[in-house]
């Protein structure tokens, strides 16, 4: 898959420049309200054809494998395939940058109005919808896995839930185990069904 | 609001561990937030870190950036500022070389079983990350209603998110949670 350059010259209408790169992920950053990847996608592929569909599939999947935030990476990737690293700085900037200036001033609110009776309620209103919300997107996640069937992903994926949602595990000693375990695993089922 | 340098070194080591052990996205991270930021380091309630995550899902931009509120409710400006880069950095700076690497490289083998088995993980910890934030939001029968019926519609409709938020909003304000 990777064999081939996802990335070829000329398949770009136009390169972008820093300034452009800094732009649009400020734009796609700014529009995009619980998630930032779909605007990223319209953007990117519909919009000014930056990349195919197939391109921004391969180099998304890339950064999502990845730790850290997904489309913070994703941003770092694209503007160093284009620009070098002054062009992974600019993407980055533009997707991070004004989101986190407004987030600073609702911080700023927060800190001076949120013990409020009535700034309290409401939020406490907010956090319940956006707690389902969260919830939903994690059963679209959980809902191809669960059809797969696949014994190995499902015992993973409860074991990992339990220790760190119910046991309260910290995270670094929970990952140490269960990355080695997960990688022989799926590697042994991999080499056995491909004998 | 003027915190010891002690507190953003915290901090910064926190969260750039963090950044690399966020395995799937932020998302993943949050039962770690919460743990370090209400349990051990006892930075704010958990009530405080639930307002904290709706904020951040009112603003625009990427989620992670739940960071920046934390690291105001911490250490104020500078507290924002580090918080954010020392979360963002790391895997950043891990990504542009991994990216760069697989860029040349032709055995697409490995990168495909990785994936294939940090799937399963990263969804293990959004779901623990769902059972926390629910654990902390919905302390009333009401309130885990609201919960369900918003999880139930985001599934199943295309609303705009915002809408969602914004009948919960109005729904805590009438003093119904």
């Amino acid at each position: 898959m990777l064999t081939e350059s996802p990335f070829r010259e000329g398949q770009a209408a136009t390169p972008p420049g820093l300034a452009e790169l800094f732009l649009a992920f400020a734009k796609m950053s700014l529009s995009g309200f619980g998630g930032v990847l779909v605007f990223a996608r319209r953007a990117i592929v519909e919009e000014r054809k930056w990349m195919t569909a197939e391109q921004f599939n391969e180099a998304f999947a890339l950064c999502h494998f990845l730790p850290g935030p997904n489309i913070v990476n994703f941003s770092v990737v694209f503007g160093s395939r284009f620009r070098g690293i002054p062009g992974g700085i600019a993407a980055f900037l533009g997707l991070v940058g004004p989101p986190m200036v407004i987030c600073t001033g609702l911080a700023a609110i927060y800190a001076a109005y949120g013990q409020i009776e009535w700034m309290q309620r409401t939020l406490a209103g907010i956090t319940c919808a956006a707690v389902g919300l969260f919830l939903a997107v994690i059963a679209k996640m959980l809902l191809p896995l669960l059809k797969a069937r696949d014994p190995v992903a499902l015992l993973l994926l409860g074991a990992v839930f339990v220790a760190v949602g119910l046991l309260r595990l910290p995270l670094w000693i929970v990952l140490l185990v269960s990355i080695p375990v997960s990688i022989a695993l799926t590697a042994f089922v991999r080499s056995r069904g491909a004998a | 609001m003027n915190a010891p340098v002690g507190t953003l070194f915290t901090m910064t080591w926190t969260f750039a561990l963090m950044s690399l052990l966020a395995i799937g996205g932020a998302n993943s991270a949050i039962p770690e937030m919460h743990r370090v930021a209400v349990d051990v380091r006892q930075w704010m309630t958990d009530a405080q870190f639930a307002d904290m995550f709706a904020i951040s899902q009112l603003s625009p931009g990427p989620n992670v950036l739940i960071v920046t509120l934390i690291g105001y409710h911490v250490a104020g400006l500078a507290g924002a500022a580090i918080a954010t880069v020392a979360m963002c950095g790391p895997s950043a700076v891990v990504a542009y070389f991994v990216s760069r690497t697989l860029y040349r490289a032709s055995d697409a083998r490995w990168p495909a079983i990785l994936q294939a088995a940090l799937v399963p993980l990263s969804i293990g910890l959004m779901c623990a990350s769902g059972l926390i934030l629910a654990l902390t939001a919905d302390r009333t029968v009401i309130a885990a209603l609201i919960t369900l019926a918003a999880a139930l519609l985001a599934f199943a409709t295309r609303l705009n998110p915002l809408w969602l938020l914004a009948a919960g909003g109005v729904l805590g304000f009438a003093g119904l949670v």
